[in-house]
């Protein structure tokens, strides 16, 4: 007797959608937030701006874009049964995903160096404009580090999942939707990269 | 236990890794161009930002999320979404605007 499963991965993707939208308010809020400080301290978003390490930014854009690319590539592999090229796909998004909070981390690392980390005593001494910039720095880099560190933990089950055959050419969905979640890390990243790095 | 499948394909037809590969070269092409045009000065800088990163995060949305072969649905919920946003964005500036 055939038990008759039900499976709805159109239910699955709308679900995973419905949830990435409430991502989108949460940082598009933070955005809105962002935009009136510059609004309202131009220069002073101009010359703490000019403080980040954009190579830094760009170099971990590309990481991100090509992390992106990867895990949409795994997910064809996958269609198409070619398993060992989805794992191979899916362990370069995570190294390219671990890269980036290397590098993030160094980032980080020079400012705390440099006295600026949120309430510290050199932090207090700048003007507010620039307290503001570095807070929401802070706020909206480490909000996004914390879903790529939750991202990476959800890709790396799906190479698991991959490698046990519980994903596979007829049932791929959790793929896919995690997949979503780490584009959607992805673009949240591409509108950071202008925001600070780019501001001065 | 054997399962029976039920749910319809939604996806009419699965793109290449081709396609990809394309979207991805648009992708790095575009951020050379936001990075160049930020060195151009504050305007171009400010157009840049608001030209080429919504259509950085547009690719990645219609692509790589597969939102091209989706359905109507998902396009409406993302359209709301960004429409409400873009309301509250609007609600707050004419605010600023009058004080």
């Amino acid at each position: 007797m055939t038990e008759h499963v039900h499976r709805d991965d159109f239910g699955s993707r709308l679900g995973m959608w419905l949830f990435l939208v409430t991502e989108m308010v949460l940082f598009g809020g933070l955005f809105i937030g962002y935009s009136y400080m510059r609004y309202r301290y131009p220069a002073e978003f101009h010359h703490a701006g000019g403080e980040l390490n954009a190579t830094l930014g760009i170099i971990n854009t590309l990481v991100l874009l090509t992390s992106s690319l990867t895990v949409v590539l795994a997910i064809v592999a996958v269609q198409r049964s070619e398993k060992k090229r989805a794992m191979a796909l899916l362990g370069s998004t995570l190294a390219l995903g671990l890269v980036f909070l290397v590098i993030k981390s160094f980032e980080w690392a020079a400012k705390f160096h440099h006295g600026l980390y949120p309430n510290s005593p050199h932090l207090a001494t700048l003007p507010p404009g620039e307290q503001v910039f570095y807070g929401l720095y802070f706020t909206m880099t480490g909000l996004h580090g914390l879903h790529v560190i939750a991202g990476l933990s959800l890709l790396g089950v799906m190479l698991w999942w991959v490698a046990t055959d519980r994903i596979r050419q007829d049932r791929y969905i959790h793929l896919e939707n995690s997949g979503l979640y780490w584009h959607l890390v992805d673009v949240i990243w591409i509108f950071l990269l202008p925001l600070f790095y780019l501001a001065a | 236990m054997s399962e029976t499948l039920h749910s319809p394909e939604t996806h009419a037809e699965h793109p290449g890794y081709g396609t990809f590969i394309k979207v991805w070269v648009v992708l790095l092409i575009l951020t050379g161009c936001l990075v160049g045009v930020s060195h151009l000065g504050q305007t171009a800088a400010v157009w840049g930002l608001l030209t080429l990163t919504p259509l950085k995060a547009g690719l990645v949305f219609y692509f790589f999320m597969h939102l091209k072969y989706e359905g109507p649905l998902f396009k409406i919920v993302i359209l709301v979404t960004l429409g409400t946003l873009l309301i509250f964005f609007a609600l707050l500036f004419s605010d600023v605007a009058f004080r």
